[in-house]
């Protein structure tokens, strides 16, 4: 059993701000059911900058849902410029607390709210430093910049604490060595006190290829072969993936819909955000 | 909370109350060692032999003095493999299977890392055992198989009898992990043909720390614990009197009862699974329906979380457990589910559901009653159920 305190019990039987706005101003998606736990965040903002309601959907354990309920209570009434200063580490203090494996679901949090105030200024997400950079650990599918963004806002120094702040390292462990390197870096950067932001650099053909071949086999084909649907990968042409399915999927009705919902929207999370997915009869 | 409906048994058990009383005189006023010369001590090992004669009574045991008592079913099942390497010190192969307990499966991990060739034979879709994988893969070089009897989530029955037999044929030591088929069906050490058998006493209405290691007259194994003469030497230190007793009582009692687990056990337990699955279209039955240990139900609900569905049904006094990553901290869900080709999606959604004699038909209706709006109210905080109502298709992603 794990050692909750009373507000996130509370936060998790009685959740504050559950639901959708259907006219949202940004709506903002983080995590998968793949990873065990995903938010969705809605936000409503007037012409005064100032957040009037904030509303979510959580698929997650007890800290998962209490997270996402404080984060809608910190930021409904504030400014944008406000909320944007709100961390993962406020969600965690308006908590009272978290148990150590339980920090990713703050930093859920923390995502989803800069992702949708991003939406929001129309900013492309292709720039969001969170979903983009490379994947280092593919089990979460957690990327370099966000391992590095949590290193520098909670000061972590280990790979356990990664782990419990953003999973990186907790499926199969056989990237633990790379977020050794990402720390030694982040510690380095910080003694020398240097804030230069770390390189962007596009995928590589390669690089993108045998990403688009790990996501299909590790997490899209599991998926639909639970509807006894298969997929086959034809091609990748710069940005455009070529893939055929076959089984229950190729007669499927709703295949072009499977298909952009659930193909391109796991290439885009796991291999880079301008993934465009064509099918090939 | 005022009501408590305790639906996790295969992780432990109530003290049955004969149990208890059995033990007491052990924990006050007979305290004696057995080991003693003095009758004070030495009468309490007439206690511990007459215990010992029941376990080997409850799994068939021709001899009493195959019954080897350790401290828990972890220790049992780590001196089976441990025990039988230390004498095939030459062979260096051991098989077992994907979804057994940690205390067989990350032991074969560390002895891979030393050196060994394990073999992990797969299970299918239901948790069964891949038979061909398994006669495929034994050779000259094997030294031991484990294979559990039942397993703790799902509940699903591995085909014992007919590994048994196979090895027997081959001269190879088999060890069996009956902790979760103990008390639920019968065990007859010798239908099975195994020669090495691990039993815990809190999975069946015994205390805690206390363990047996079934050893067949005849079969070579070394002690892993040095250090005195107790239990023939096979298992040095002080025997825990109240225990032994205890597990002695547990195991005559689960005998009485086994019959029971059969008819009413598992009567409540389809009556609780079936009325699980008709109530909710985004729940599935985990493991082979017909082939398993009738006290156990494992559920996959689609798009809702198992942790938080256990957290809720706590705030009703229901417990229960599950193979979500969330509930263990692991972050990856339970490696049984994974085993057996469950979609993540519904994996992190499972529940498992574990009966014991002390449930009532009154229980079972009470969970049916609860779980409605637990289900409902976690569907409606889930972002997946909230887009299928919108586009009116189901998707798993």
């Amino acid at each position: 059993m794990w050692n909750y305190t009373n507000k996130v019990k509370d936060l998790y039987i009685h959740p504050k701000n559950v639901g959708s706005i259907p006219d949202a101003d940004a709506v903002a998606e983080v995590g998968s059911i793949v990873c065990g736990d995903a938010l969705k965040l809605y936000l409503k903002i007037d012409e005064n900058r100032i957040i009037t309601d904030a509303k979510f959907e959580t698929f997650g354990c007890g800290s998962a849902i209490a997270s996402s309920s404080a984060l809608t209570e910190l930021i409904i009434g504030k400014t944008v410029e406000e909320a944007e200063k709100i961390t993962n580490q406020d969600i965690v203090s308006y908590l009272g607390g978290l148990p150590d494996e339980k920090m990713h679901c703050s930093v859920m949090g923390g995502e989803a709210l800069t992702k949708a105030l991003k939406i929001w200024r129309g900013e492309t997400i292709e720039d969001e430093e969170d979903t983009e950079g490379e994947v280092i650990c593919h089990c979460f599918g957690v990327t370099d910049p966000l391992i590095r963004k949590v290193i520098r806002e909670n000061g972590l120094s280990t790979v356990e604490e990664i782990t419990n702040y953003t999973k990186a390292g907790g499926g199969c462990g056989s990237c633990i060595p790379r977020i050794e390197d990402i720390i030694a870096d982040e510690l380095k950067k910080d003694s020398m006190s240097a804030d230069a932001e770390p390189d962007k650099k596009p995928l590589t053909n390669i690089k993108r290829m045998q990403l688009v071949q790990e996501t299909i086999s590790t997490v899209i084909q599991p998926e639909l072969q639970k509807d006894g649907g298969q997929i086959e990968l034809i091609d990748v042409e710069g940005n455009k993936v070529f893939v055929a399915l076959r089984g229950s999927c190729a007669n499927c009705m709703l295949s072009d819909v499977t298909l952009k919902n659930l193909v391109e929207d796991r290439l885009r999370e796991f291999v880079e955000d301008d993934i465009e997915v064509i099918e090939a009869k | 909370m005022d009501r408590l409906v305790y639906l996790d048994n295969n992780a432990t058990t109530m003290v049955a109350p004969e149990v208890v009383e059995e033990m007491m005189p052990f924990l006050t006023t007979r305290y004696g060692n057995p080991s003693s010369i003095h009758s004070f001590g030495g009468e309490v090992g007439i206690d511990v032999e007459k215990a010992r004669h029941r376990v080997a009574e409850f799994i068939g045991a021709d001899n009493d003095y195959e019954i080897v008592f350790t401290g828990t079913g972890t220790e049992s099942d780590n001196m089976a493999l441990l025990g039988s390497l230390a004498y095939y010190r030459d062979k260096r192969h051991i098989i077992t299977s994907r979804v057994e307990h940690p205390a067989i499966l990350s032991l074969c991990k560390k002895l891979e890392r030393d050196g060994y060739r394990i073999t992990y034979v797969p299970v299918d879709r239901e948790g069964i055992l891949d038979m061909d994988y398994f006669m495929d893969a034994v050779d000259d070089d094997t030294a031991v198989v484990s294979i559990m009897y039942a397993n703790n989530e799902t509940g699903v029955i591995n085909p014992v009898s007919e590994i048994g037999a196979f090895l027997r044929d081959r001269g190879i030591p088999f060890h069996v992990d009956a902790v979760q088929a103990a008390g639920k069906i019968p065990i007859d050490v010798n239908s099975i043909h195994c020669d090495l058998l691990t039993l815990s006493g809190h999975k069946f209405h015994g205390p805690k720390g206390i363990g047996v290691l079934y050893v067949r007259r005849g079969t070579r194994i070394r002690p892993v614990l040095i250090g005195g003469h107790q239990e023939r030497g096979r298992r040095p230190g002080t025997e825990n009197v109240p225990g032994i007793v205890g597990i002695g009582r547990a195991a005559e009692l689960a005998g009485t009862h086994v019959d029971y687990y059969g008819t009413g056990v598992k009567k409540m337990r389809d009556m609780l699974e079936k009325g699980i699955l008709e109530k909710f279209s985004n729940a599935h039955l985990n493991g082979s329906p017909g082939n398993r240990v009738p006290n156990t139900t494992n559920i996959g609900f689609d798009y809702i979380e198992g942790e938080s569905i256990l957290l809720y049904l706590n705030e009703k006094g229901i417990a229960a457990s599950s193979g979500s990553a969330c509930s263990s901290g692991s972050l990856e869900p339970s490696h049984v589910l994974r085993a057996m080709g469950v979609p993540f999606t519904s994996a992190h959604g499972s529940i498992r559901f574990s009966l014991s004699r002390f449930i009532t038909e009154d229980d079972i209706s009470y969970v049916l009653s609860v779980l409605p709006g637990v289900v409902e109210r976690l569907l409606e905080l889930s972002p997946y159920w909230d887009n299928i109502n919108r586009t009116g298709k189901p998707v798993n992603i």
